[in-house]
């Protein structure tokens, strides 16, 4: 009990003096999620548009099919990218493995699949009233999905807080296809708080696991309270 | 409506350079690229920061950055044989020259060495202090069928401590998979590494094998006692070696011989001989450099910088 107590005070010294080493991790790990998280929403905004008003056959097997990859085990992920990005896979000749990339890259194939799903679920939640009317007045295509985007920017807001959440609280992948490595320039390095976190706890330093934690939960408060302040405008 | 679509505009520029700025190795400020050593490292060398110390002073000597991924010997020889690191640095002779052999290896050269340890709780439940590793091995087996109060964590991860955990056991006239992994609760495996291991062998005050580096620069935390630290088996020899050029051409030969040569030289075999004294009372490891004979190298392995 004692040593929970100290590791929060140590916790609470460390992030109120901003100590270099956690601000460095914790930066890393949005700048990492953040760009996964871009670069899976104009990816998955679009294609779950084109999924919930597009016609073809095995739409709805399709559906099904990204709904199940919500529960993609992420170290699965992390040892499928491995494979096709270490030196003797496929992509290996672009020398991605143990790079900030590579952990983008698993980000985003991770979070894709759920990203996909709850825009197509903000999109067919817009109410039918709105769809008639638009169509009733005329629109054209694009007039149609534009204004239908708009009707869910919420709910597609939110969509994208929960790729962000997934994607800067994920550690399995990370460590495979990131190494966890801790290089003197801050681009080359892969430690992110997730990775640091189990390391530390490996390690027996408890108070900078904590306040790795607490930065942790502080990120993703912060990302909450920023899409709930936008929601409520 | 015009300010609306510029605004797009800009936010999609932002994203871009966002992406950018993270995928870009390209857009390095720095006028002069450094060159990056990629290191696979066995957990012992980590995580008693012989390498934090030691990679300071190669970064600024040679203008290169040196980036380290931490696994057990097993994966860390993985890594090499993929040929997705520059350096291969581990501990475990046998599978040393297999990978060698293989032609994933070359110009292995020997730098540290220091013992491993057979350590326990203060309490010794099995009586193994002072013995030879083998009898000990053989008393933890015996009295952990005897009594559930006698544990063994092994580190089971293939790493170069649990090659070394097999040998004695095997010097003890053991089966490993049948008389020890199969053979009941006493044994259990912690598949993690070393400093992991030991957190947990404390956790169940039991007895693990730990490398001495390790063990001594996690002792503070631990209610665990050396038991066991004599006898020839105990032996444990560090070495690195280069990831063969003509398996994987792209790997950074040069910056990868500076590293080797680095260590072997007279500076830094001084460096890793007194690092952690003023700290611990005594040295995590001793420098290969004049010690050659006593561990079974040759005076090359030692000395002889790469060409």
């Amino acid at each position: 009990m004692y040593e929970i107590v100290e590791g929060f005070l140590e916790a609470i010294r460390l992030i109120v003096t901003l100590d270099p080493d956690v601000m460095a991790i914790a930066a890393r790990s949005i700048v990492i999620s953040l760009t996964a998280t871009i670069i899976a929403s104009l990816i998955a905004v679009p294609l779950g548009a084109a999924i919930n008003f597009g016609t073809f056959p095995g739409r709805k097997s399709l559906i099904n099919l990204i709904q199940t990859l919500y529960s993609l085990p992420t170290v699965i992920v992390g040892l499928l990218i491995f494979l096709l990005i270490s030196r003797v896979g496929p992509f290996g000749f672009m020398r991605l493995l143990f790079t900030p990339t590579a952990m983008i890259i698993a980000q985003t194939v991770l979070i894709l699949p759920i990203m996909t799903g709850l825009t197509i679920s903000a999109l067919s939640g817009v109410d039918p009233v709105i769809r008639d009317t638009l169509r009733s007045l005329g629109a054209t295509r694009l007039q149609f999905l534009v204004n239908i985007l708009k009707e869910a920017r919420f709910a597609i807001l939110a969509t994208v807080a929960v790729g962000f959440g997934r994607a800067i609280s994920e550690v399995g992948a990370a460590i495979l296809v990131g190494g966890n490595i801790a290089a003197s320039s801050f681009a080359s390095s892969t430690r992110v708080l997730t990775t640091a976190i189990s390391l530390e706890t490996s390690m027996g330093n408890i108070s900078q696991s904590i306040a790795l934690g607490l930065v942790l939960l502080a990120i993703a408060l912060g990302v909450n309270l920023a899409i709930t302040t936008v929601q409520h405008r | 409506m015009h300010r609306r679509i510029i605004f797009a505009v800009a936010a999609v520029m932002v994203a871009l350079m966002l992406i950018c700025g993270c995928i870009g190795t390209t857009t390095d400020p720095t006028p002069v690229e450094k060159q990056q050593l990629r290191i696979a490292t066995t957990t012992s060398l980590y995580d008693t920061k012989l390498l934090d110390h030691l990679t300071p002073i190669f970064e600024e000597k040679y203008n290169a950055e040196v980036l380290i991924v931490s696994a057990g010997t097993g994966k860390a020889i993985e890594y090499g044989q993929r040929g997705d690191v520059d350096v291969l640095m581990v501990h475990d002779r046998a599978r040393e020259d297999a990978f060698i052999a293989d032609g994933y290896g070359i110009n292995r050269r020997v730098f540290a060495y220091n013992y491993f340890v057979l350590v326990g709780p203060e309490s010794d439940p099995a009586a193994i202090k002072g013995m030879q590793p083998e009898a000990a091995f053989t008393a933890i087996r015996e009295k952990g069928m005897a009594d559930e109060d006698v544990v063994f964590v092994s580190r089971g991860d293939a790493s170069g401590t649990h090659s070394k955990e097999k040998a004695i056991w095997k010097g003890a006239g053991f089966n490993y998979s049948t008389d020890v992994q199969g053979s009941g609760d006493w044994y259990q495996e912690a598949g993690t590494g070393m400093g992991a291991t030991l957190a947990l062998t404390n956790e169940k005050q039991a007895y693990t094998l730990s490398d001495i580096g390790t063990y001594l620069a996690y002792k503070g935390d631990l209610d665990l006692v050396a038991l066991v630290d004599e006898g020839d088996i105990l032996l444990n020899v560090y070495c690195a070696m280069e990831i063969n050029p003509e398996k994987y051409p792209d790997t950074n030969t040069t910056v990868a011989k500076d590293w080797v040569n680095f260590l072997i030289s007279d500076d830094i075999q001084k460096e890793i001989a007194s690092f952690g004294v003023d700290q611990y009372g005594q040295p995590l490891f001793y420098a290969a450099q004049d010690d050659w004979e006593k561990i079974g190298v040759t005076e090359a392995e030692v000395k002889d910088p790469i060409a």
